[in-house]
């Protein structure tokens, strides 16, 4: 199998440039990671990060063929060769496919991910009716690998200002979890020409989310909230 | 001053609103026009100087153009937002633009009521 991965070492490249690879291995129902950590026996020097290569922790999230994926759940025989990897666009550059994601969490603490609640704890949990806890159905499953927002052009532009479509679906979240006493703050947070509304419905951020969600759905029951306090 | 990333401006919500729904007021007036130069007989200077010599035809006219100006308005700001960095080149950029469409009103109020 043919492979053509972003290199890239600030401390001896001068510029990033593409490295080809060759794998003795038949697809079958090998994922990606897998055949990068085969190549990680090749050239130790590929930097990437992985954990739990089940498609839960995140970390392995990267350009594949031009699409952004986790590489844990990507089935190679699904990817046309030479299979180009790089790493997620419109983040700064550590080493080869490892990016700073410090821009991405900025834009995530800036939601406010946690629930308010002023009322004194009770003994036990605080309760929801299984139909409001559905309502968490499709945004709790995040898990922040990072797919979405940096397939966002707008991200890409305003990555400073625009909360992007993750922090957007975790934002929704807690927005719409009953247990939660910060709506109109978290709403007037959002309410910039920025921060929510540099969302152009683009829908790159549902296209590539590998935990099929929707970040274009929930900022738009944002800005339907948003319109009925309004209106 | 220092050189923060400052957001908070809290507006959007409204020309959101308003693009949507001048978007519509735009796509019925088309279609409206469309079908009624559709059914018109014949189609000549004449009958388009007669259809546009009444004024309730130049006041939806109007309304399609000021819907269309202010539509114009958001897309540009938003054009200009994402990919103009420097707020002082934008501002300008904001107010040229906004001259631009006021004048085109002006100028289309007089071709309306020219007619």
């Amino acid at each position: 199998m043919k492979f053509r991965i972003y290199r890239y070492n600030p401390d001896t490249d001068a510029k990033p440039y593409m490295q080809d690879y060759d794998l003795d291995l038949q697809a079958g129902d090998a994922m990606l990671l897998d055949a990068l950590l085969l190549l990680k026996q090749q050239d130790d020097s590929i930097g990437f990060r992985k954990s739990c290569r089940e498609g839960v922790c995140g970390s392995d999230a990267m350009s594949i063929n031009g699409r952004n994926g986790l590489a844990c759940i990507t089935p190679l025989s699904s990817l046309k060769q030479p299979i180009e990897i790089r790493p997620l666009p419109g983040l700064p550059i550590i080493r080869d496919l490892i990016v700073d994601m410090t821009q991405f969490f900025k834009q995530y603490h800036s939601i406010k991910p946690y629930l308010v609640n002023n009322d004194p704890p009770p003994e036990t949990e605080r309760l929801q009716s299984p139909q409001a806890r559905s309502e968490l159905d499709g945004l709790y499953e995040c898990i922040l690998c990072g797919c979405c927002t940096t397939a966002c052009p707008s991200f890409w532009w305003n990555p400073d200002k625009f909360v992007g479509p993750a922090g957007l679906l975790q934002a929704y979240r807690f927005i719409a979890d009953t247990r939660d006493q910060d709506t109109a703050a978290r709403l007037d947070n959002l309410e910039d020409p920025y921060r929510l509304f540099r969302c152009h419905t683009i829908m790159n951020c549902v296209d590539v989310c590998p935990k099929e969600l929707n970040p274009t759905e929930a900022i738009g029951k944002i800005k339907d909230m948003m319109v009925k306090r309004t209106v | 001053m220092v050189n923060r990333v400052v957001t908070g401006a809290h507006y959007g919500l409204r020309d959101w609103l308003v693009q949507r729904v001048t978007a519509v007021v735009m796509a019925v007036y088309t279609l409206a026009v469309a079908g009624y130069v559709w059914m018109l007989p014949s189609f000549g200077y004449d009958t388009w100087t007669e259809m546009f010599s009444g004024n309730v035809i130049r006041s939806f006219s109007l309304l399609f153009l000021l819907s269309l100006f202010y539509h114009a308005w958001i897309g540009m700001r938003d054009i200009v937002m994402d990919y103009v960095k420097p707020a002082g080149i934008r501002l300008v950029i904001h107010v040229l633009v906004i001259l631009a469409l006021l004048l085109y009103l002006i100028w289309s109020v007089q071709i309306l009521w020219g007619i």
